[in-house]
């Protein structure tokens, strides 16, 4: 392989975790509905899951479960792991709370295009 | 701003972001050469230390616990305030209920397979739920995703009965009760070590034998609590947006003058 390929490659991850946060970003500033904004926002959140495992991957390592390997096996980054299955659940609840605030946008607006809310009422 | 000025200001600013990104790249050690020490201190440490063969289970109930609490009001916090929003307000629909849009559509019944797989798989479910909370110490899983897999259950009932079904075999007020114990278990699990004259959250309970179920010591006690608390936060949730949906529903079903609620 040369390198410039090798290069992309060692990058790849991190580009493609730019790429969904900007895509992301993209559909929350031109979202015409709640809810493809609230998915849209849960699209720049994945960003974070490739650049955390992208952050933590060691070349040739094994997942850092001990339990049928020998302790002392390289292992990749077991902290960015954790950091992100506590991402996923706490995204999940954090979803189902936006999802509600667009119900209420919705009964009292009256609709769930953002460019139609904007009256703040009491 | 219009929609015009706001999708140029984006691609400027986002193209901007992508240049300042991937400069700051070049910076970053590549992929597959992980430079910290602190990961690889915590892999060759954990079985030693804490008695646990799953080194992410033990960041994050352990080494990394007091941040894992935040993590678990953030949790908390949100099923509240999602429950605070859908609660059924006075002001609303009491007088005047929206229809459903399709009068004459007709709900399809749920199909035999659907029913039969569903109900067939409910006790595994749960077993491996359990199975998954209690064994995060030793492989994969923990309370984060044991709760989420028990809180699936109601799922498949409603998924193969109907609201009435799901509707018996959860409840508002234990879940409710759940998932405070779970919050708050966490919190207290930390004061108990303080009691022992120890730092916060720092583990209290003999570590036992590596490999058994019962190791590792506070691990598997916060681990059981942070299932409760996912799995009570979860069903907190399911009942609070299907209540909302039954709101409309019930309006459709007097119109329509039938008894059984149908599914939407």
């Amino acid at each position: 392989m040369n390198q410039a390929a090798s290069e992309f490659l060692r990058m790849l991850p991190f580009l493609v975790a730019a790429w969904l946060f900007v895509v992301g970003l993209y559909g929350i500033v031109t979202s015409r509905h709640l809810v493809h904004l609230i998915m849209c926002l849960v699209v720049v959140q994945t960003s974070t899951y490739l650049l955390l495992l992208g952050v933590g991957y060691k070349i040739g390592a094994a997942a850092p479960i001990f339990a049928d390997i020998p302790v002392g096996t390289p292992a990749v980054d077991p902290v960015t792991h954790a950091l992100m299955l506590t991402d996923i659940v706490v995204e999940a609840t954090v979803m189902a709370l936006l999802l509600a605030l667009a119900i209420q946008a919705e009964e009292r607006a009256g609709s769930v295009d953002p460019e139609q809310l904007r009256i703040m009422r009491g | 701003m219009n929609y015009q000025a706001r999708t140029a200001l984006f691609i400027v600013s986002g193209l901007g972001f992508l240049c300042f990104y991937i400069w700051g790249l070049h910076g970053l050690p590549g992929l597959g050469h992980y430079p910290g020490p602190y990961g690889n201190l915590i892999n060759s440490l954990t079985v030693y230390e804490r008695h646990a063969t799953d080194a992410v289970t033990a960041v994050n109930f352990d080494y990394r616990g007091f941040d894992t609490l935040g993590e678990e009001f953030i949790l908390f916090a949100s099923v509240m305030g999602a429950n605070l929003l859908l609660r059924k307000q006075k002001d609303d629909r009491e007088e005047d209920p929206p229809l459903d849009r399709a009068q004459d559509r007709v709900v399809p019944p749920t199909s035999d397979a659907i029913r039969v797989t569903g109900l067939a798989l409910v006790l595994p479910i749960v077993v491996f739920g359990l199975y998954t909370i209690s064994h995060g110490q030793l492989t994969p899983g923990g309370g984060f995703q044991g709760g989420v897999i028990l809180a699936s259950m109601p799922l498949i009932i409603y998924l193969c009965g109907d609201y009435k079904a799901f509707d018996r075999v959860t409840s508002h007020v234990l879940s409710e009760v759940t998932e405070a114990v779970g919050a708050g278990g966490y919190a207290v699990a930390g004061l108990i070590s303080i009691a022992f004259g120890l730092n916060y959250l720092t583990n209290f309970i003999p570590l036992g034998q590596t490999g058994d179920v019962l190791s590792s010591g506070t691990i598997l006690l916060i681990s059981v609590l942070t299932g409760l608390e996912v799995a009570g936060g979860l069903v907190v949730l399911m009942i609070a947006f299907f209540r909302q949906t039954l709101v409309y529903r019930k309006a459709d079903d007097e119109s329509r003058g039938q008894d059984e609620p149908s599914r939407q």
